[in-house]
């Protein structure tokens, strides 16, 4: 059967990268004595499909992937009371900073995550400059028709508008010396990171932390989460692993 | 004392690779710090990629932990990127375990295995700050400590460290954390009080309590400068690995760095008896792990870790006893999915078809093997007396069991070698392609070449070094004839070290601490990371030798001769210098060496000097090859039998 999970990666931990995440899950798993399937050929690999690629240094809620299991074969036995047993078999290999929220069943057929998801919600902590200031300039971001960025694109500087990934952007409150925000930005053809629209603002903003909240896909006039948790632990914690 | 983690994790998202400075490998420990124990900061003056995985200050910092006196974090030498940031915003070097100012720690100790780091030491002691010699520290500075094989011969680092240590560290550290503790509890009143006290532990060699006289460039003596502090220092040696299962909890990290698997070391020290080797003769005796404690720290690590691979690591993995059965059982049943053991080390005449088969169950990366020299008389002179036939059975038992790349290491410049010698490699090389046409129809053979660079308490001691220009004539050599060779080396690459790297390394390895100023003066002209090709600047080490008014001359190219004293006679790896003096005019005969192991004594003194023995349960080498006797090779995987004299306990004479 295939397994989605939905993990957290917070702390000291936000600085390792992608492919070294993807490392540590290959680990974890053989900890946990999963019995993952493997590619075949001269070097074979676990099979595991992440979803987005998260940029080294944010912090999220909301990552996913699919882990592809020999056994069970399938899901027709699977029921919750496994899905949170695997949930903590798995958690518990992990090191500190990441942390399984949630684990369920995931349909082969469909699309992957990197294609069925298309927007995410970020929470950002900009560096200390007034409320208001900081208001302004989203006021000033969404009311543009349009916000074009360059950008370096296989060795080319490129041109894109990246007005139309802003979906939603909202000055939350102020937090320690720091103002916070919350965005939704799209991920198609391709991911906007808040790092860029922060940049396009006027005058620019730097975030001193992100956290990915939220991944959505679409259905139908709806969003949905690729797996929901009833409780998502509180971003931006101060202490943390 | 506190973490500089909130400081810290503002500038990460600026440097390249933030995960080096983050810790929280699996394994790590965040100890307790208390003023009435002696804190230790262990660097390893490299990247993080290359210096988490060194298993010696893994192996300290678990046994340093263990003890109620003492705790130990770790540190790493920031790249070029993060050392500008430190010095932009005004934050220190610091551990990665709890992220604390390097400056708080009361040693700093640092792990040598290159002597082109020795200016990253200063640098990592500029971002401490701490002074960068001796003779400025107070007694709120921390001590500088080194340990690690250039160790041997510490003189070019005198002026900047205040202790070295020589061999084993398992017992040492004790002994200096309680010296070290109780000079805190005492309130650190003297620092000469404290170095007094570190030179009277065995092992520990304190620079600056030794005067030295020279007469115009020679060096004359080296005198203790005070009673009680020994006149010679020798190296600790730890009698019986089996009382020393460490690491115990191996730590994983979590960004990729070099060797990134499960290491087991199997067994320390090595009686082959290469020359050229100065690992091999530091390290002696031969100390194996039992096998069912190597089995146990295999499965225990692999399940705790969730590795895929497992070395066992020594100077000559294939000589352990019973190295097949071994590698068969290493990995038990149950460690969930597949697991391949790798061999680092390997000889080739103790290679079999039964170990190629075993190693490569889960996944075949490349294979490694160091004949050294191309010719069986230039073998004979290093005293690397493995046969043509044993590498071509060993080649042919990889390529017969799925490989097909092989890596050949050797070395040039080697004492008395003739270009006759140097061509040869690629004789060896191109009949290591015909073996592995036999099972390929591409077999690929690599030649790693390196320049040799003679090491303190070797036989080739003595030898002037080949100079840059004669060592890249013999890269040029083998360069131009692979060029021009045709067809019948078609599948041959060759990769060499850069020339002017091995001089310099040559320079510190049997350098004498006039040197100090040379090194100072590379770091303060920005020399640093010296052992990355991509920061090697060798117009930075000749400007200071230039400025200095030392030469490559003096120091590198000139033969020693019997009387002379050398910077490293005050020190004592065991070895009688007359031994390693005879072993040189043997090989200028081409006199071969026998194993020690399974042959009678020939004192050398590694044995007999500390009471210590060799712990080798058989009886007899392993299985296959020629076992550098010269006899017949009865095919691969075949054991051979040897007629063995009757074994004589080592250490006991002859």
């Amino acid at each position: 059967m295939r397994l989605r999970v939905r993990f957290a990666k917070t702390g000291k931990v936000r600085f390792v990268g992608h492919r070294d995440v993807a490392r540590i899950w290959e680990r974890s798993l053989r900890k946990a004595s999963l019995s993952v399937a493997y590619s075949e050929g001269f070097s074979p690999r676990p099979k595991l499909s992440f979803g987005l690629a998260l940029s080294t240094g944010y912090e999220s809620n909301a990552e996913y992937l699919e882990i592809e299991l020999l056994e069970p074969a399938d899901d027709s036995t699977w029921s919750p009371v496994d899905a949170e047993a695997m949930r903590v078999r798995i958690d518990a290999v992990l090191p500190a900073g990441f942390d399984v929220l949630a684990v369920a069943p995931a349909d082969r057929r469909a699309d992957s995550l990197q294609q069925a998801v298309t927007s995410c919600t970020w929470e950002i902590l900009v560096d200390p400059a007034g409320v208001d200031e900081v208001a302004t300039g989203v006021a000033d971001l969404l009311e543009r028709n349009e916000i074009v960025v360059e950008r370096e694109r296989k060795g080319k500087v490129v041109t894109e508008d990246i007005r139309h990934q802003v979906l939603a952007l909202d000055v939350t409150g102020e937090a320690g010396d720091g103002v916070r925000l919350s965005a939704d930005l799209g991920t198609q053809p391709r991911a906007l990171r808040p790092d860029e629209m922060l940049a396009a603002m006027d005058p620019p903003l730097l975030a001193r932390s992100v956290c990915r909240m939220n991944q959505w896909m679409s259905q139908g006039d709806d969003r949905i989460e690729p797996l929901s948790v009833d409780a998502a632990p509180a971003p931006l914690a101060e202490v943390r692993a | 004392m506190s973490s500089l983690w909130p400081e810290l994790e503002r500038v990460l998202g600026e440097v390249q690779k933030p995960a080096r400075y983050i810790g929280c490998e699996d394994g790590m420990i965040i100890p307790e710090h208390r003023p009435e124990k002696a804190a230790w900061l262990l660097i390893y003056p490299d990247t993080y990629e290359v210096g988490l995985p060194n298993q010696g200050l893994q192996i300290l910092y678990e046994i340093i932990n263990e003890r109620p006196d003492a705790v130990a974090e770790r540190s790493y030498a920031p790249w070029t990127d993060m050392a500008g940031v430190l010095r932009r915003t005004g934050l220190p070097l610091f551990s990665v375990d709890t992220h604390r100012a390097a400056g708080e720690f009361d040693i700093l100790a640092f792990n040598l295995s290159s002597e082109l780091v020795y200016t990253n030491l200063l640098e990592c002691l500029d971002l401490s700050g701490v002074p960068l010699h001796t003779t400025e520290r107070r007694s709120e500075d921390p001590l500088v400590i080194i340990g690690g094989h250039c160790a041997y011969n510490p003189e070019p680092l005198a002026d900047f460290i205040d202790a070295a240590v020589l061999g084993d560290g398992e017992e040492v550290v004790s002994e200096i954390s309680e010296v070290v503790a109780a000079w805190k509890v005492s309130g650190r009143t003297s620092r000469d009080g404290i170095l007094r006290e570190l030179a009277r532990i065995e092992g520990v060699y304190v620079p600056s309590m030794y005067e030295v006289d020279y007469d115009g460039d020679r060096l004359v003596s080296f005198t203790p400068r005070l009673s009680g502090i020994p006149e010679v220092v020798e190296k600790r040696t730890v009698a019986d690995l089996a009382s020393w299962p460490y690491p115990k909890n191996q730590l994983v990290p979590l960004t990729e760095v070099v060797h990134d698997r499960l290491n087991v070391e199997v067994f320390r020290g090595c009686t082959r008896g290469c020359r050229f080797c100065q690992a091999g003769m530091i390290t002696r005796p031969v100390r194996e792990r039992p096998a069912g404690q190597v089995r146990t720290m295999v499965t225990d690590g692999l399940r705790r870790t969730g590795y895929d691979e497992v070395a066992l690591t020594s100077l000559s993995t294939a000589d352990f006893s019973g190295i097949e059965q071994v590698v068969a059982t290493a990995v038990a049943d149950d460690v969930c999915g597949r697991v391949s053991v790798s061999l680092p080390s390997l000889r080739v005449d103790a290679f079999t078809v039964g170990i190629a088969a075993e190693i490569q169950k889960a996944r075949r990366t490349g294979l490694t093997f160091a004949p050294e020299a191309g010719s069986w008389r230039l073998r004979q002179v290093i005293n690397k007396l493995v046969k043509e036939e044993d590498l071509y059975g060993a080649v042919g038992s990889a390529f017969s069991q799925g490989w097909r790349r092989a890596k050949l290491y050797f070395l040039t410049g080697l004492p008395t070698e003739i270009d006759e010698d140097t061509l040869a490699i690629l004789d060896l090389a191109r009949n290591c392609i015909d073996v592995g046409r036999e099972y390929h129809r591409n077999p690929s053979v690599t030649i790693s070449l390196g320049g040799f660079v003679p090491k303190p308490f070797t036989p080739f001691q003595w030898f002037g070094q080949n100079t840059e220009t004669e060592l890249r004539r013999k890269i040029g050599l083998l360069r131009d004839e692979l060029r021009s060779g045709g067809k019948t080396l078609n599948g041959v690459k060759l990769k060499w070290h850069d020339a002017r790297a091995s001089v310099i390394e040559g320079l510190f390895s049997r350098g004498d601490r006039r040197l100090g100023a040379v090194i100072e003066d590379v770091w303060r002209n920005g020399g640093v990371f010296q052992e990355w090709s991509e920061h090697f600047d060798i117009t930075l080490w000749s400007d200071a030798l230039a400025r200095n008014d030392l030469s490559l001359d003096w120091y590198v190219y000139r033969h020693r001769t019997h009387d002379e004293v050398l910077p490293w006679d005050h020190l004592s790896a065991g070895l009688h210098k007359d031994f390693l003096w005879q072993d040189w005019r043997d090989a200028l005969d081409e006199v071969g060496l026998e194993d020690c192991r399974w042959t009678p004594c020939y004192d050398c003194g590694a044995c007999t000097s500390y009471g210590v023995e060799h712990i080798v349960a058989s009886a007899v080498p392993p299985a296959g090859g020629s076992q550098g006797t010269g006899q017949a090779v009865n095919g691969t995987g075949v054991p051979v039998s040897l007629t063995i004299g009757p074994r004589v306990p080592a250490g006991a004479g002859s």
